[in-house]
């Protein structure tokens, strides 16, 4: 008996290697990153990261099709898992690209920049791979304090700093309202295993311990996923966080987040749906109206980036509320269309803030269409995109969300949806205007009216990099604009990767 | 024939213009829209009048896991739809190349984009193609009105065009799904095909019919535009350039009014005959409202917007008559509106042209005696468009009359008055525009034959359809009974009752 019990579990290398392949990437950038000449630091270290985010996506291809619980069932590796995977490697892939000349990894150094890029993203294999809610916890956490740390990398310049910490802090106070809630689950089914609450539930479906415990970790995911109303951090972090960071925030942790509600409500808690599924149908409705109306007057690109992903939570959210195969496979396909079209508009805003000097305010990307077609192009593609017109992938992936919410008998949330759409082409349609209907501000006049040069690096230093070409911006910006198009038209690959994952939960209908 | 040829040509065409330089643009566009009107015509000559259903038709699964299908198909409803859209976007077409755009080839790109978006939603045979379509097509618009508009205000205009029009479009969106999902039967894959779905769709419960009914007909109504949603219209046509709005108001509005009869109708028939008193009322008071107001505005542009509210408040009428005279009346009518309102607005073109730049109707006059041909085509659209006896208009308007009268008599004494006041707008315009004393600044010239080669052939056209409308009518007969079989059905015990 004592043996048995010394003897550690039995640990699949190959299930886990896309979560090893990240976190020694992590370790191998780190120690490189130590290293004195320039070109190490500066080439190597991001190309190492690019690897490590290859590796992982090449480990989940070698793994795809898997369904095993790994590590004592601590994690599991399943469709979902590995789909998600995809998309948050690809996020952190192109954050390493857009990061490439930028400020922050230079004045936070670049080992540290990238190992806490391949940290964050290893967090979030965990916290998707849950099947427990102690793992599940460690996962959220793993994926949160790499990012507090991110968001300040740009030392010298204040509204990055408060950024860093005022998501330190909010982050902090939504990671123990979790961990409060998770307690409360613990409590009330006597497990922290998935399996065993999903049976547990039954018998308590109604039980206050239980329902305190749902809705206290509601509210802790929702932070993550910025879902209102616990979204308040969300425009003042992605403002101040260096773009490239705002760009994978956006991405990753979203689909992370979800991830993990998918994991959480659709698997441990799938039983007492009727308890939570209005509550969530509620939350999401309120998103989608606070996170569109918040968007309409915004100037500043980022800012305007993030009320739109607060109302994109609230869309995709209707795939969890549905609590279906359907609605998951909605919400998967959902987000890895809104990871293409998310990119290729920060690419955009940065290559602006880099050309421009006018920081990501609105005026950075007048005359975008006379000045560069191919940019406007992809950024008018990703817009149109986000605003769900059709022969774009967001239209689409909005298609496959009101259908999953109508075939629920959420027919009303479906509505919602398309609603929001409608409130949403209010500004999508601004930044569309002033690229191709307003021509490029004067430079003087530019600076007079906004009063606030080189927002985007506030150094001398970034001044320099201006001039520069950034190739590999481009590439992101370009690739991901051509890919909302593509997918638009032939979407049949991306269902594949969403019907994977959405049939790895084999508890839904 | 392969009707995705027809379809995707104009947007090929223009793709591939934008590897030309920049002064050559134009003539990837017009030779894409030719290739277009030629095929359209061909369609037209191996069209089979006797067989029912769809001919020429393209089926192939585009998304399976959403049952959406890339399914394509003519008939009678579309056929003539198809070809006025193919004529008026080559004329356009051909007006706009007469001079130079900034950034032309990005200016043609939009044209294309347009027409192959119009013709897909024309020949969509699928109710997510048709979503998809009715909603691309607006894209375009909202680019060349905001791009290459008339007015400073023109961003403002068309974004409050765009959301206008796409806030109906999204509804309809969740009314197409849902239409989907409800008329799913058990163990059935879902699947948008018109045909399934108009045989599965005694599956949705009447209170679902009629939420989705209401959200297409917001849809439709918004485009065409009818009276209480028309906001968008005023300033959207005053932004957009002449020969881009020849195109909107020729053709886009009638793709709406198509809608109800190949959507609408044989999908929502009880939700239809429900409501088919309050469409009714909607139309008779775009008929009024869009009469009075093209009466007392001086914008000559606004007053042909106006016109066609009330024109598309009559063709409304004749397609909630639920009477298959009232409905072949409002498809006929659909052809003559879109063939009269496009030359129109490239004669107010020349007009403006004469009278120093000015669209108002007091700088304008006295054109008439210098320029001779310019003023007999003009007489012609106008009597084209207030249905003088004689023209294909008056066939459309008295057998949309007809059938209203068959249905619903009070309406149809009150929409009488509306065909009075359109001889009143559409007098007034040409007397003020053409007589009267010469403007201020009018300096009159003939009509110049490069525009006349446009403007020419499309009134010979209303011409030749004033001589033989059967043309039209015989060849829709068939599927506009088909259409509106099931409403109609539904309102005829009703009628027994009360006799």
């Amino acid at each position: 008996m004592m043996i048995a019990a010394a003897k550690g579990p039995h640990i699949d290398w190959a299930g886990i290697s896309p979560l090893i392949a990240l976190l020694g990437g992590a370790t191998i950038v780190l120690l490189v990153g130590l290293l004195r000449p320039r070109v190490v630091r500066e080439v190597l270290v991001p190309l190492l990261a690019l690897a490590a985010f290859g590796a992982a996506i090449g480990c989940g291809i070698w793994q795809y099709g898997e369904e095993k619980n790994l590590i004592s069932d601590a994690l599991r590796l399943d469709g979902l898992t590995t789909v998600l995977s995809f998309v948050f490697c690809t996020g952190g892939a192109a954050a390493v690209l857009l990061s490439w000349r930028a400020v922050a990894p230079r004045e936070a150094a670049h080992g540290e920049f990238y190992a806490l890029l391949l940290t964050s993203t290893g967090g979030m294999w965990v916290l998707v791979a849950a099947q427990n809610l102690v793992t599940l916890f460690l996962g959220l956490e793993l994926l949160s304090i790499p990012l507090y740390v991110l968001c300040a990398t740009e030392m010298r310049r204040a509204t990055s700093l408060e950024a860093g910490l005022k998501y330190l802090i909010i982050g902090s106070v939504g990671s123990a309202t979790f961990l409060y809630g998770l307690a409360f689950l613990y409590g009330a089914t006597g497990s922290t295993d998935f399996t065993v609450i999903a049976r547990a539930v039954d018998n308590v479906s109604t039980d206050t311990l239980l329902l305190t415990g749902v809705a206290l970790s509601v509210a802790g995911l929702a932070f993550k996923a910025s879902v209102a109303p616990f979204h308040q951090w969300t425009p003042d972090v992605y403002e101040g966080a260096p773009t490239p960071i705002t760009a994978f925030m956006a991405v990753a942790t979203k689909a992370a987040a979800f991830g993990a509600f998918l994991r959480l409500f659709d698997v441990a808690l799938l039983d007492t749906s009727a308890d939570w599924a209005p509550a969530l149908a509620v939350l999401a409705t309120i998103t989608i109206i606070v996170g569109n109306v918040g968007a309409l007057g915004q100037s500043s690109l980022k800012r305007l980036m993030a009320w739109s992903s607060v109302a994109q939570a609230g869309y995709m959210l209707a795939g969890v509320v549905v609590a279906t195969q359907l609605g998951v496979k909605a919400t998967v396909f959902y987000l890895a269309v809104y990871l293409m079209m998310n990119l290729a508009a920060f690419a955009v805003i940065l290559i602006r803030e880099r050309e421009t000097g006018l920081g990501d305010d609105i005026s950075s990307v007048q005359g975008l269409g006379v000045q560069r077609p191919l940019l406007a192009a992809s950024m008018t593609l990703a817009m149109l995109g986000l605003a769900g017109i059709p022969a774009t992938a967001g239209f689409i992936g909005k298609f496959y969300l009101i259908d999953a919410a109508i075939d629920g008998n959420y027919a009303w949330l479906g509505v919602v949806i398309v609603i929001g759409s409608m409130v949403s082409l209010g500004y999508y349609l601004r930044v569309v205007a002033a690229m191709w209907m307003q021509d490029a501000p004067t430079p003087g006049a530019a600076l007079a009216a906004t009063g606030r040069p080189a927002m985007a690096g506030g150094s001398a230093e970034a001044e320099a990099v201006v001039t520069r070409v950034q190739p590999e911006t481009w590439a992101v910006a370009l690739i991901f604009g051509a890919a909302t198009l593509f997918f638009g038209i032939v979407p049949s690959p991306l269902f594949n990767l969403a019907v994977h994952a959405g049939e790895s939960l084999s508890g839904l209908f | 024939m392969n009707l995705s040829i027809l379809l995707w040509l104009p947007l090929a065409a223009v793709v591939a213009g934008l590897i030309l330089p920049a002064t050559e643009a134009r003539f990837a566009a017009l030779l894409g829209s030719a290739a277009a009107l030629v095929l359209s015509i061909v369609l037209l000559f191996r069209f089979d009048t006797g067989k029912p259903g769809l001919q020429f038709v393209t089926n192939k699964v585009w998304i399976s896991e959403l049952g959406i299908h890339y399914k394509l198909g003519v008939d009678g409803l579309n056929l003539f739809l198809i070809l006025l859209a193919a004529i008026l976007f080559f004329a356009a077409i051909a007006w706009t190349a007469l001079r130079d755009w900034e950034r032309p080839r990005l200016f043609y790109l939009w044209f294309g984009l347009a027409e192959s978006g119009v013709l897909g939603a024309l020949m969509a045979q699928d109710l997510a193609l048709f979503v998809i379509f009715f909603d691309l097509m607006l894209v375009p618009f909202y680019f060349l009105g905001g791009g290459w508009g008339d007015t400073p205000n023109r961003v403002a205009a068309m974004v409050k065009l765009f959301i206008y029009t796409l806030v109906g479009s999204l509804l309809m969106l969740s009314a197409a799904v849902a239409t989907g999902v409800l008329a799913q039967g058990p163990g059935q894959p879902i699947t948008f095909d018109l045909v399934q779905l108009a045989s599965n769709a005694r599956r949705l419960p009447v209170g679902s019919q009629e939420w989705i009914f209401l959200f297409f007909a917001a849809a439709f109504l918004v485009k065409m535009p009818a009276f209480p949603v028309h906001g968008w219209m005023p300033d959207g046509y005053k932004a957009m350039p002449l020969p881009v709005l020849a195109v909107f108001s020729g053709v886009l509005s009638k793709v709406a009014a198509y809608g109800f009869l190949r959507i609408a109708l044989p999908l929502f028939p009880d939700a239809a005959v429900h409501f088919q008193e309050l469409i009714l009322f909607i139309a008779l008071a775009s008929i009024l409202y869009g009469s009075v107001l093209a009466f007392t505005t001086r914008d000559t542009r606004l007053i042909l917007g106006y016109s066609s509210v009330a024109q598309l408040g009559f063709i409304t009428l004749g397609i909630f008559s639920l009477q298959d005279t009232g409905a072949q009346g409002a498809l006929l009518q659909a052809f003559n509106h879109g063939l009269v309102v496009a030359p129109a607005f490239f004669i107010v073109a020349l007009l403006a042209a004469r009278a120093g730049g000015s669209e108002d109707l007091r700088d304008m006059g006295g054109i008439a005696f210098r320029a001779p041909i310019l003023a007999v085509l003009f007489l012609i659209v106008a009597f084209a468009n207030l249905a003088m006896p004689g023209s294909s208009n008056f066939v459309g308007e008295f057998l949309i009359l007809l059938g209203v009268f068959n249905s619903k008599i009070v309406i149809s004494f009150v929409a009488f008055t509306g065909v009075v006041l359109a001889s009143v707008y559409t007098l007034r315009l040409f007397i003020r525009a053409m007589h009267n004393r010469v403007g201020p600044h009018v300096e009159s010239r003939e009509i110049s034959l490069t525009h006349g080669l446009i403007v020419a052939p499309l009134v010979a056209l209303i011409v030749g359809i004033a001589l033989y409308p059967q043309l039209a009518l015989h060849r829709s007969q068939r599927s506009v009974q088909a259409s509106i079989r099931e409403a109609k059905a539904l309102t005829q015990p009703a009628r027994e009752a009360q006799r």
